[in-house]
């Protein structure tokens, strides 16, 4: 019996001409890795979203309703974009924390308690200054939240560094402390309002606030300049991982320690300086929230951002722009989820279960490349090291 | 049991792995089927174990065609695979890992350990393969834990019985009794396969031999007339010169001196115990022993990778004891270390970035925190040239690279610095025979320049092929040093087993 192949495919497939086979193959699969699964991912979740709605006792049509408030109440209008970026701000930067830290090969879960100390530190400074000109009152209320949430991730940073403790395990148990500080700071007479029984703190100065950019329009846009500073921490985070030296070594040990320590870079002196990145970004994001939304800080006032980076971090595949764009993504479900709630009647909580559906997606590639009968196999996102490493 | 595999034809994307493959092995005789690596040997193993469907082509075991669905049915149908890598559990006995799937039960799922203890023994009997079922695996040597694999799938009922390069991890004293249960396996009608790279070994233990490359059969030899120089141009598909020209040493001021030097352990147990050695300007020293003997400790602690615990290294006249690893790989120490994928490069950085890999930080690849990818690209295009990196395109994953050329890559980052002292360990393990033949020429070019080059191998041809001086490491201690000229491999293998030590 003879191959079944003729002598010329033999032939390019046995000796692959000019750039390999497999090299074209390696940026094919870059390809569907980056933009095709998770483009797929999130119309994949939207369909069996649709299936849910349908499932809870709506008609198709009624269904069809919801999803078209969702689009409106997203980017139909002037008023929805600016809902949209104003989400999108605060996830913006908790992703990119997540996803720095998933280049150095770590895992960080603390976004959640690095945004809170963030936002805490934002807010005393926000508050106990007066007299300032907000050129620098402002300023100085940022780099209070990136000092806390730097604080923050250097304590998981140092412990892994020099004791082995997983950062999955420390940050996670370092959000159960944040959250409880935060309870506990906001009864205090330093941080809680005067005349309030309940844990509400004081309000920032105006001097601290971000200005809004859309006010002049419409007094209920909130898009804010946070915005501006998470862009710019995209762009920075994207210029230091790829551009420096130092993103350089955090790559390698992400991508194989053994070999980055051969290479004679520090693993530990890594592990540390990356959690400290990390806690500063979601420091910056809750401060953010502080500066930009709330004005003030209450228990648990970061709703969750710190856990919904990482699902952006992961939908944006790790790289910079891949967050900005999944970050927006989710920004403009959760705009759009209100929109859907108030005259669709369908509620929010949707958008919590298309949002786990993306990321169950996009963490499971094989499972896209079946259900779309994909040629070639996809390689599944290395996002973390395992929990014996 | 006859086997003969007819037309057999795999092709996974992008590699056509086996491409009409016929070949036939007898009853009582040793097939030797040889090739670099990616010529197809595994594929086709893992065809005929019923890991793999064959796209078309068949498998005949006496003259009925077979039809594998899954290993199980490879199995019973007689064949055996004796792997590379020992699938034992160590902390089982002999007789617990032979059973392992085929327990013997009482009383419905109660190990019946008694049984299992005398089906080992009785297969152990019958082939002369001396084990005690009672002996924990992890207190075992390897040559015996491969008898173990080997009784593993007499038990199973094999009569075709496939090694995958089985003399990779032995002694050569082993090697010499794992040929003698191969006579006696053959001599009770067994067919066997040997699968090796080793040409020296297939000429002494075959019946006959079959060459892959590319995925195709591309001759059979007769082991009686064939000599090694004409199976590795059959492999590679051109003349080989399997030895290493190079003119006598001419050893000129000490440029590694270790004296003294012990690491300990966490448990305080000794990985190098009291090592002097001393490598001169412009000689190759071999450092000959079977792994895990305190080679790779050796090269850690000349590198500062591992801390050690007492005694002094010095580079030159500097004593470099207790520098950090980035120090030391400055001040002039090259590093080809033994793990080409677990530390030698970042499989998902591209070529470029992995021939900066430990030099990134430093001009003009670098500029204060900024990489300067103009520099970096034309150094790695300048290098991929030099050092025939195919294919040449610097923006390729590394991973996407052969293993000759992978470590071709490693060879040029780490060659190309202008350095005193070169550390290469386990030069050319598991890569074809024409990057060995072009990594060795570089070790020897290197010697010449002047630099003082030290080689670990557990590949005794390669010790001699390239070493002026050998030392052997036997149980992190040096028991030999020995001129290369006026020693022979049975010598070095008999210190390498521990013997007169």
């Amino acid at each position: 019996m003879s191959s079944q192949l003729d002598p010329q495919t033999r032939e390019d497939l046995v000796n692959p001409k000019d750039r390999s086979f497999t090299q074209r193959l390696a940026t094919a699969a870059d390809w569907r890795s980056a933009i095709l699964i998770p483009f797929l991912a999130v119309l994949s979740a939207l369909i069996i979203g649709l299936v849910i709605i349908i499932l809870t006792g709506s008609s198709f049509a009624e269904a069809m309703n919801a999803y078209l408030a969702l689009l409106q109440g997203s980017v139909g209008s002037l008023r929805a974009i600016s809902e949209t970026l104003t989400a999108a701000t605060p996830l913006i930067l908790a992703g990119l924390s997540v996803a720095l830290a998933f280049r150095a090969g770590l895992f960080n879960i603390g976004g959640e308690g690095q945004a809170l100390i963030g936002g805490m530190f934002a807010v005393w400074v926000g508050f106990s200054i007066t007299g300032l000109p907000f050129f620098i009152h402002l300023p100085l209320a940022i780099i209070a939240g990136i000092v806390g949430g730097a604080i923050w991730g250097f304590i998981p940073g140092i412990l892994k560094a020099k004791t082995g403790a997983h950062e999955v395990i420390t940050t996670i148990m370092l959000n159960y402390i944040a959250l409880r500080l935060v309870d506990f700071l906001l009864k205090t007479s330093i941080f809680q309002r005067e005349g309030r029984n309940d844990p509400v703190s004081k309000n920032i100065e105006v001097s601290a606030e971000y200005p809004t950019l859309l006010t002049g329009i419409d007094s209920a846009m909130r898009v804010h300049a946070g915005l501006f500073v998470a862009l710019g921490a995209a762009f920075l985070i994207y210029w230091l991982l790829f551009r420096t030296t130092i993103g350089f070594e955090f790559r390698a040990v992400g991508a194989n320690p053994s070999a980055a320590r051969y290479a004679g870079i520090s693993v530990t002196k890594v592990y540390i300086l990356v959690m400290l990145i990390a806690g500063a970004l979601a420091g910056t994001a809750g401060a953010g929230q502080v500066l930009g939304v709330l004005g003030r800080t209450t228990p648990g006032f970061t709703a969750d951002l710190g856990f919904d980076g990482i699902a952006v971090a992961l939908l944006g595949r790790s790289n910079p722009w891949g967050v900005v764009a999944a970050a927006i993504l989710f920004g403009g479900l959760r705009a759009g989820g209100q929109q859907m709630q108030v005259s669709a009647n369908v509620g929010i909580d949707l958008i919590s279960v298309i949002q786990a559906l993306i990321i169950l997606f996009v963490a499971a590639p094989a499972l896209i490349s079946a259900i779309y009968r994909l040629k070639t196999p996809v390689a599944s996102a290395q996002i973390s090291k395992g929990w014996g490493s | 049991m006859e086997l003969e595999l007819r037309g057999i034809t795999k092709a996974f994307p992008g590699v056509l792995a086996n491409d009409d493959v016929s070949l036939t092995a007898r009853s009582g005789q040793v097939l030797a089927l040889i090739g670099e690596n990616g010529a197809g040997k595994s594929t086709l193993m893992n065809i005929l174990s019923g890991i793999y469907r064959p796209d078309s082509g068949e498998i005949v075991l006496n003259g009925v065609v077979q039809k594998f669905n899954d290993p199980g049915e490879a199995i019973k149908a007689g064949i055996g695979m004796v792997h590379q890598h020992f699938m034992l559990v160590p902390v089982f006995t002999v007789a617990e890992n032979v059973v392992l799937g085929v327990e013997p039960t009482v009383f419905g799922n109660v190990l019946n350990t008694k049984k299992a203890n005398k089906e080992v023994e009785e297969i152990s009997q019958k082939y002369g393969l001396a084990v005690d079922p009672k002996a924990k695996i992890e207190d075992l040597a390897v040559g015996i834990q491969q008898r173990v694999e080997i009784i593993k799938v007499l038990l199973r009922g094999a009569k075709i019985l496939v090694f995958d390069e089985p003399t990779a991890v032995l002694t050569p004293q082993e090697v010499i009794e794992f040929f003698g249960i191969v006579a006696e396996l053959k001599s009770r009608g067994a067919t066997i396969i040997f699968i090796t790279h080793k040409l020296k070994e297939a000429l002494a233990i075959a019946d006959s031999i079959t060459v892959l490359r590319g995925g195709r059969v591309v001759g059979h030899a007769d082991p009686k007339t064939a000599t090694q120089e004409e199976l590795a141009s059959m492999m590679v598909g051109r003349e080989i010169d399997l030895t290493v020209d190079k003119t006598p040493a001419k050893p000129g001021a000490p440029v590694l001196t270790m004296s003294s030097v012990t690491m300990t352990d966490d448990f305080g147990r000794d990985l190098l115990d009291n090592i002097n050695l001393e490598v001169r300007a412009g000689e190759i020293v071999g450092v000959a022993g079977i792994q895990g003997n305190g080679q790779t400790e050796l090269i850690e602690a000349i590198t500062g990778l591992l801390p050690i615990a007492k005694g002094s290294i010095k580079l030159k006249d500097v004593d470099i004891t207790g520098f950090k690893p980035r120090q030391i790989h400055r001040d002039g120490v090259a590093h080809v270390p033994e793990d080409r994928n677990e530390m030698g490069m970042i499989g998902s950085f591209t070529v470029a970035e992995n021939l900066v890999l430990d030099s990134y930080y430093s001009q003009p690849y670098s500029r204060g925190l900024r990489l300067q990818s103009a520099s970096i690209d034309e150094s790695a295009r300048t290098l991929v040239k030099d050092y025939d990196v195919r294919p040449a395109h610097i923006e390729n994953m590394a991973s996407t690279l052969s293993g000759g050329n992978a470590q071709k890559m490693i060879v040029a980052r780490e060659f190309s610095r202008d350095v005193p002292l070169v550390l290469c360990a386990q030069p050319t393990r598991g890569i074809d025979v024409g990057s060995i033949e072009y990594i060795h020429e570089q070790i020897v070019r290197k010697r010449d320049e002047g630099i003082a080059i030290l080689v670990v191998s557990t590949e005794l041809d390669e010790i001699f092929a390239l070493s002026d001086r050998i030392v052997v490491m036997f149980d992190g201690k040096i028991v030999a040093t020995l001129n290369a000229s006026e020693t022979n491999p049975t010598e070095v293998g008999l210190y390498m087993a521990g013997k007169n030590s």
